[in-house]
């Protein structure tokens, strides 16, 4: 018997509830004291095709999806053929046979469990609509996992409204019912609820963490056009923004997006906007513009496969260069690339406050996988980062004339908002003087750019003391893997697989990509025996980025760019064949 | 109170002499004047192009954008705070060509700023080539056998994006200009003036002269300015008589209005401690 270690796939037609099911599975399991790691794969159409959502359960920290699959709910057939091999001896499938006829040769195996549960025919009698066999489905995986079904009438009382969660208990209950008359015991997998001594812990996705993070750090104006998979930051916000005296608006294109957090960076609050990489093509004249006129928004690019349209609701690391160089000319930023659901919550906290302190543009850098798998996280300490707005003087000015673009030590000059009495605030996509008027004159254009740049050493002294970079594991070890982003997860769970084999290695992660934390990586890299970058890319940027800064090529590489993020075991199996 | 000494700027002005700029610049200043407007209170945003040097020759806030985009970027400004009087300048091809996506959203949004466009029918900054605007058969270095398609109607555009404030003036006549500049700014939500401005360098065919010989004001002939549809008719008028004046204005909700949270509410004065968000966070327990 296996407890507390699941991994189930629930699958089907898009449309067919299939994510709202996975998530209320994972729900269930987080509320009885397990960690829940939940990822969805769906594609570009909006009824038909395949989705399927993975819950992984475990009284341990998980970080990661599975290679594999111990239970399946199957709502088509195209779920059972796709997914069968991925299923464990042992494992089992709850399917509708009344609905799924599957022959034993197209299955292809006989060492796993077929669950036949009329899920159609207990709809029909509880006269629900059809989208209701998944929960049908849920209350027979409880029954089978012999987990608590009061847990799961909670959840669904506390998703639901009333009518529609005693429609959906009533099913589960059906679905509990039946399992248990004709299954009983017939699973080796079991869930029990875990009485934690740790305080309750969340479920969120890498999207919702920055979105709650952005309302935290007082973020006023969220500006964006719908693209995959950035889009539900801007369905999280706008649900919420009137709580919290914000303004969400949906743009006509990203162009227009990023235009208007510049002009709302320029009249003071804090903003944020967020897109893919096609978006974030559009936003670049932007980003330029933002960069010379010393504004701080905060973009978020949420990363997808490209090249052009590319697989757009999968994911991919290709767009680290593009985030580090995008527009014309040269001016300093901050990339951050958060790597799970705690980081993007506490490093957009960081964004804001980076931007606004050294008024540049901050760019997080994350991707679909991040982006929309949920992920269990402590409760986020809400005052743990601060809001640091750096120098702004804001009831009233007084001196000498206001110069929005004054030289000083550090390349930073006082910010007065507009309407401030006494201060003209003139700023100029144009080179300019301090004072914001156009100039062409050769020294002052270098002075200015000087200027600008001054920023970036002032930023780069200031992330000494931010963690830039993580090292996870051993300090020595026989081998480094280095990554950056959402890779995260699957290199930590390798590092489990290989840490059990007796394997001894550790992880570089780095979390700010620009500016580079050099001498942080350095002094890492320089005691590492074998390096390994693992990246959801082709050409290996990260890799090409370290050599760019320290002259040094990394031992091996390990890539995938099939829109999939890694597997554990086979990221494992990877990373032994260069050990 | 403000006067014209308070708007100069240090900045030596770099138009051509007799540019239609000459006449909407002095106009704005005056229409800032009389409206007894704060310098502080009020945001210049200006495109690329020759308008685009508005930010270096008023003693205001300003922020100069980059090509097509005043109109979002002036947007983010206004709903930020609202106490700010935000005033739109674009050139012809900055807005009607680069900025055209913008257009209609601005208009049918009704944020509550101005925009004037200086329209002289030619890229001059870039030394003569043919806008959206170019008169069919205008020859310009880019079209030197003619403009191919017909010009676009951007006030009859305005008209159809449901645009509250819709106006057209001339740079040559600058005392009514002003009047339509302050009408504009009084106006609460979106208005829009597009400005005849000659252009003395490029512009060979539609010149001071070619305008005086065609425009009329339409307050002298008792336009309605509350009916839309006598408006759009107004707006297709082309040829040997051409209206300017204020073809339409009726105020509606702006885009604020329809947002209780924050209506009127500067948004810059909120963001000073963590924003607690533990209601959410139950939630994603």
């Amino acid at each position: 018997m296996i407890i507390n270690k699941l991994s189930l796939l629930v699958g089907g037609e898009a449309g067919a509830g299939i994510n709202r099911s996975g998530f209320l599975f994972a729900k269930i399991c987080l509320r009885g004291g397990l960690n829940v790691f939940g990822a969805n794969d769906y594609q570009s159409l909006i009824r038909g095709g395949h989705n399927f959502y993975t819950v992984r359960a475990d009284d341990e920290e998980v970080y990661s999806q599975a290679d594999t699959v111990d239970l399946i709910i199957a709502l088509n057939k195209e779920t059972i053929l796709f997914h069968k091999t991925e299923l464990v001896t042992g494992g089992a499938i709850i399917y509708d046979a009344d609905k799924i006829t599957i022959t034993n040769q197209e299955l292809g195996r006989d060492d796993i469990k077929l669950i036949h549960v009329p899920l159609r025919k207990i709809v029909k009698e509880l006269q629900g609509p059809q989208i209701m066999e998944n929960t049908v489905a849920l209350g027979a995986a409880i029954a089978l996992l012999d987990y608590d079904l009061e847990i799961m009438n909670k959840v669904l009382k506390d998703t639901f409204k009333p009518k529609t969660a005693e429609l959906n208990i009533n099913a589960t209950k059906q679905g509990y019912t039946y399992a248990k008359q004709n299954y009983s015991d017939s699973f080796d997998y079991k869930l029990k609820t875990v009485k934690t001594t740790t305080k309750q812990k969340i479920f969120v996705t890498g999207n919702e963490a920055i979105g709650l993070a952005a309302i935290n750090a007082g973020c006023k104006l969220y500006a964006a056009y719908p693209m995959t998979p950035a889009t539900s930051i801007l369905h999280f916000l706008a649900s919420v923004d009137r709580q919290y005296n914000m303004i969400v608006i949906q743009t006509e294109t990203e162009i227009a997006a990023i235009n208007m957090v510049a002009g709302a960076s320029y009249a003071g609050v804090r903003t944020m906007t967020a897109t893919s990489g096609g978006g974030f093509c559009l936003m670049t004249e932007g980003l330029g513009m933002i960069g010379m006129t010393e504004t701080s928004p905060v973009i978020v690019l949420v990363q997808r496969p490209g090249p052009s349209t590319g697989l757009p609701t999968y994911t991919a690391q290709g767009d680290l260069r593009f985030a580090i160089h995008a527009s014309q000319g040269e001016f300093p930023r901050v990339v951050i690339a958060p790597g799970d659901v705690e980081e993007c919550f506490y490093n957009t906290l960081e964004a804001f406050n980076l931007a606004e302190k050294f008024q540049i543009p901050a760019i997080i850098i994350s991707d679909k996988y991040l982006a929309e798998s949920n992920g269990t996280t402590q409760i986020y300490d809400q005052n743990r980062i601060g809001i640091d707005r750096g120098q702004l003087i804001t009831d009233q000015y007084a001196g000498e004339e206001y110069k929005r673009h004054k030289f000083t030590e550090n390349g930073i000059s006082p910010r007065v908002l507009p309407g401030t009495k006494g201060a003209i605030v003139r700023t100029n996509a144009d080179e300019h003087n301090e004072l914001g008027y156009t100039t062409e004159d050769p020294m002052l254009s270098t002075k200015m750019t000087d200027k600008r740049f001054k920023k970036l050493d002032a930023l780069t002294k200031e992330l000494e003391r931010y963690e830039t970079v993580k090292l996870h594991g051993p300090k020595t070890a026989d081998a480094t893997i280095i990554g950056w982003g959402s890779t995260k997860g699957p290199i930590r769970e390798a590092m489990k697989l290989l840490s059990k084999e007796g394997f001894k290695v550790n992880y570089l992660q780095i979390v700010y990509l620009t500016p580079f934390p050099v001498s942080k990586v350095q002094a890492i890299l320089r005691s590492a025996k074998k390096t390994i970058v693992v990246e959801n890319n082709r050409t290996s940027q990260l890799s090409s980025i370290i050599r760019e800064h320290l002259l040094k090529t990394v031992d091996h590489k390990i890539l995938k760019y099939d829109g999939r993020p890694f597997n554990p075991e086979a990221l494992a199996r990877s990373i032994k064949e260069v050990l | 109170m403000v006067t014209l000494d308070d708007l100069k700027t240090p900045k030596t002005n770099t138009w051509c002499p007799g540019c239609g700029n000459f006449g909407i610049l002095m106009a704005f200043k005056k229409a800032l004047i009389e409206l007894g407007l704060q310098r502080e209170d009020t945001v210049l945003v200006s495109g690329i192009g020759c308008h685009g040097k508005m930010v270096n020759y008023v003693n205001i806030n300003g922020f100069h954008g980059i090509h097509g985009r005043v109109l979002p970027l002036a947007t983010g400004i206004n709903l930020s705070n609202p106490n700010l009087t935000v005033v739109g300048f674009a050139g012809d091809a900055d807005q009607y060509n680069e900025g055209w996506g913008h257009f209609a959203h601005a208009i049918r949004q009704n944020i509550d700023m101005t925009l004037i466009v200086h329209d002289n029918m030619v890229l001059g900054l870039t030394t003569g080539q043919a806008t959206s605007t170019s008169q069919q058969g205008f020859k310009s270095k880019s079209t030197p056998f003619g403009v191919i398609p017909p010009m676009l109607n951007p006030l009859a555009h305005a008209l159809v994006s449901n645009g509250s404030f819709v106006a057209r003036g001339f740079a040559g006549d600058m005392m009514h200009l002003k009047g339509l500049m302050v009408e504009a700014i009084k106006h609460r939500g979106f208005a829009f003036i597009d400005v005849f401005q000659p252009c003395v360098s490029f512009n060979y065919l539609n010149t001071y002269d070619w305008f005086s010989q065609r425009i009329y004001k339409l307050d002298e002939e008792g336009h309605d300015v509350t009916d839309r549809k006598k408006a759009l008719e107004k707006s297709f008028e082309w040829g040997d008589k051409i209206p300017i004046g204020v073809f339409y204005n009726k105020e509606r909700p702006t885009y604020q209005d329809s947002l209780p949270h924050v209506k009127d509410e500067n948004l810059t004065k909120l963001s000073t401690k963590n924003v607690d968000v533990t209601s959410i966070i139950k939630e994603m327990m």
